[in-house]
């Protein structure tokens, strides 16, 4: 069959895919964005024993296959049917798309960590005693100083993120989440037309393109007040400062 | 508990080993081939014909912006699907041949490794100091021999980390191949499951043994990029 008759044919499927593999991406990153700053400050200042759940946490997600953590939340749930049904958590983890997204999250949580811990350990000395030294209490200067500061230094490694985040979301079809990948795979085992793959790559480059022209326009807003885009962030001594 | 993981007929060690063996097997023969791919990849993108560039450019872009799993798909099913339609046409009375879903996995992990360690190897070879190959050319010596002796050695030192990152998703990422039928690790514990009925305690098993190799791997990583910059002064 000719490509653009598989289009025409079974457009409102892979719409329907795409848009799943949307939300799938979007949701997950914006849960682990949001825990994820809390555990960067205890990845940051937290004691070494304080810490060591959390790293453990993080190197487990980071070690491990995501495949094999869907496997263990959407199959590995089973395994505790009778206790899950009695606290009324079963109905959460029967549906795929729960258990595909509540994967996502943990694994996107972990690293979206240790790219904020990144950012905050980026932030100049200098700016934070500078925000002490004018009387900011410590939730203020981490909200008005650090925290802006550094979500501008880890911009973009976690554009990369939600890049990868997205992604590993063509997994969610293998636990029969109908995604772009899982409407993929439905089309060509109807069809065996070869040419479904070729429009799905085509569809997941489109979204990653959009999305880095989003993620670009996004970084330029965030460092506006800098004058100079594209150059260095890094503080440049003004010269007669310096050579006084 | 421990009688799921012993060996022989009772318990599931066995199987499980031997999936290992699979899954180690695979990234063992995967990181040649994506290395020359990204060699090439890297070489494509410094060449001076446009359109070799535009190759290279597009091989990395594309293989990195795409899903694994469907690379593995396309792969799995498009290369199957293409070797039989050019045996059809080659010989009418051809028996249909099956790509080996192992020989799949080579090529396709391979094709992912390549893409991204040819931005590595380009990356290292732009941080290459351009005095040493002038160095190199003004007392006689080759472009091969600017390559081996000059190049190469640095170019290790300075992809060992990215290329290490690589190989760690690679390894991770061999787990995709169980869904084309691999007998994996993945595969052997899914079958696991299937006869035991304890989905949790197999996977974490798996989960298990996947992030042992990854923090094995991590350590020989520092234990090699330690060894590659032994001869260079910190600042």
């Amino acid at each position: 069959m000719n490509p653009m008759d598989i289009l025409i044919q079974y457009w409102p499927r892979l719409l329907d895919g795409t848009l799943m593999t949307i939300k799938l991406t979007l949701l997950g990153a914006l849960i682990a964005g949001m825990v994820s700053p809390f555990f960067a400050l205890v990845r940051v200042h937290s004691s070494p024993i304080a810490q060591a759940p959390l790293r453990l946490y993080i190197s487990f997600m980071r070690g491990t296959p995501i495949l094999a953590q869907l496997f263990l939340i959407f199959y590995g749930s089973g395994q505790f049917r009778p206790f899950l049904q009695e606290w009324g958590l079963w109905a959460f983890f029967r549906d795929p798309f729960n258990c595909a997204l509540l994967a996502f999250v943990l694994n996107s949580t972990a690293y979206q960590t240790e790219i904020l811990r990144g950012g905050i350990m980026g932030v100049p000395q200098g700016e934070i005693e500078a925000a002490k030294a004018i009387g900011m209490s410590r939730a203020r200067a981490l909200r008005r100083v650090i925290f802006p500061h550094a979500y501008r230094i880890a911009w973009p490694a976690l554009g990369n993120e939600v890049i990868l985040l997205m992604k590993a979301s063509a997994l969610a079809s293998i636990v029969t989440v109908f995604d772009l990948m899982g409407r993929t795979r439905q089309i060509f085992s109807r069809s065996f037309d070869f040419s479904v793959y070729l429009w799905a790559a085509l569809i997941y480059l489109c979204i990653t393109a959009i999305f880095v022209l989003l993620w670009h326009q996004s970084e330029r807003r965030l460092s506006r007040h800098i004058d100079r885009p594209g150059k260095p962030r890094a503080h440049v001594p003004a010269k007669k400062e310096t050579q006084a | 508990m421990f009688e799921l993981f012993s060996y022989g007929d009772t318990g599931w060690g066995d199987e499980i080993l031997r999936g290992l063996a699979i899954t180690v097997q695979l990234a063992i023969v995967t990181l040649p081939v994506g290395l020359c791919l990204g060699f090439l990849a890297a070489f494509a993108s410094k060449s001076k014909l446009s359109a070799l560039r535009a190759i290279g450019f597009g091989y990395t872009t594309i293989m990195r912006g795409l899903p694994e799993i469907l690379t593995l798909f396309v792969v799995y099913n498009g290369v199957g699907l293409l070797l039989n339609a050019t045996l059809k046409w080659w010989n009418p009375d051809a028996t249909f041949i099956d790509f080996s879903p192992f020989a799949a996995g080579v090529v396709a992990l391979g094709m992912v490794f390549g893409a991204f360690a040819g931005e590595v190897l380009r990356g290292a070879f732009n941080s290459l100091d351009i005095g040493q190959t002038e160095a190199g050319r003004a007392i006689g010596m080759t472009d091969a021999q600017i390559f081996r002796r000059i190049q190469l050695p640095q170019l290790w030192r300075f992809a060992l980390p990215g290329l290490g990152n690589l190989w760690i998703n690679m390894l991770k990422d061999t787990a995709l191949v169980s869904v084309i039928a691999l007998s994996d690790l993945m595969r052997m514990t899914k079958v696991a499951v299937g006869v035991t009925k304890q989905p949790f305690t197999f996977y974490l098993a798996a989960c298990l043994i996947y992030w042992a190799m990854c923090v094995l791997s991590e350590i020989v990583l520092a234990r090699m990029e330690r060894r590659a910059n032994r001869g260079i002064r910190r600042a």
